[in-house]
């Protein structure tokens, strides 16, 4: 691995929504795996990429159930990305804005996710070799 | 020389946007940047060889370096020998590695 790096991100796309929000996720697991630390600052609708009460669902036209579905969760992708940091030497700090998150009423966050605000952000940023905002479009 | 790495995931014919983003790059470039065009998701679809992307073209004219994200089309089904010319297909990797050298990484 190079040189440890700190990187923070920002997601602000609600889950379910857009293609952007994997493309960030992929780009945080290859940070973890690498080695990097990530901060990882949700905001607007993003906070509930990590509700912890996401549901999957069964598909009437796929004709599949529950589990043959298997539909994919946000939740679960940050659950694994923790998974990942915690099986190697990088640290993921997931923080989620507490304003968004009541606004929305998703205050259960899978575990690892912390609350915080953009001043968290900023701090993140400013301690950061780089910042890269995923903004909604 | 400032190094800036755009990430373009929209489609042209998806997000009128799209157009301007190559502007900047283009400009960008101009000035004297060195300058990278990441494609990624839907924005990978007009690095097709038969597509019609004038403003991708104008692009590849210039001093601009143009990747598409290999995930991306392999969700699609575009295979790198299906690409323009000057389209490189490349892992995320491209991404990371401009964020931990500083970069200006700029998701359009």
């Amino acid at each position: 691995m190079s040189e440890k790096k700190k990187l923070t991100i920002c997601l602000m796309d609600a889950p379910f929504e857009q293609a952007r929000t994997v493309t960030a996720l992929r780009l945080v697991d290859l940070a973890l795996r690498r080695g990097h630390d990530v901060t990882v600052f949700a905001y607007e609708g993003a906070v509930a990429l990590s509700f912890a009460k996401q549901k999957k669902h069964a598909n009437a036209v796929h004709g599949c159930g529950v589990e043959e579905e298997d539909h994919p969760l946000p939740r679960e992708w940050i659950a694994g990305l923790f998974e990942v940091a915690a099986q190697g030497d990088a640290k993921l700090d997931w923080i989620n804005c507490g304003l968004c998150v009541d606004e929305r009423g998703v205050e259960e966050a899978v575990q690892g996710c912390r609350r915080g605000s953009p001043a968290d952000f900023w701090g993140a940023a400013t301690g950061s070799t780089n910042t890269l905002v995923v903004a909604t479009r | 020389m400032t190094r800036y790495l755009l990430i373009e995931s929209r489609d042209p014919f998806e997000n009128g946007d799209v157009e301007s983003d190559f502007a900047l790059a283009r400009d960008l470039a101009g000035s004297e940047a060195n300058v990278t065009v990441f494609l990624a998701q839907n924005g990978v679809l007009p690095a097709r060889r038969r597509a019609r992307a004038s403003e991708l073209d104008q692009l590849l004219t210039g001093r601009v370096r143009v990747m598409a994200d290999e995930f991306s089309l392999r969700e699609r089904a575009i295979a790198s020998r299906d690409l323009r010319t000057s389209v490189a297909a490349a892992p995320l990797d491209v991404v990371l590695d401009a964020l931990v050298a500083g970069d200006r990484v700029l998701w359009m």
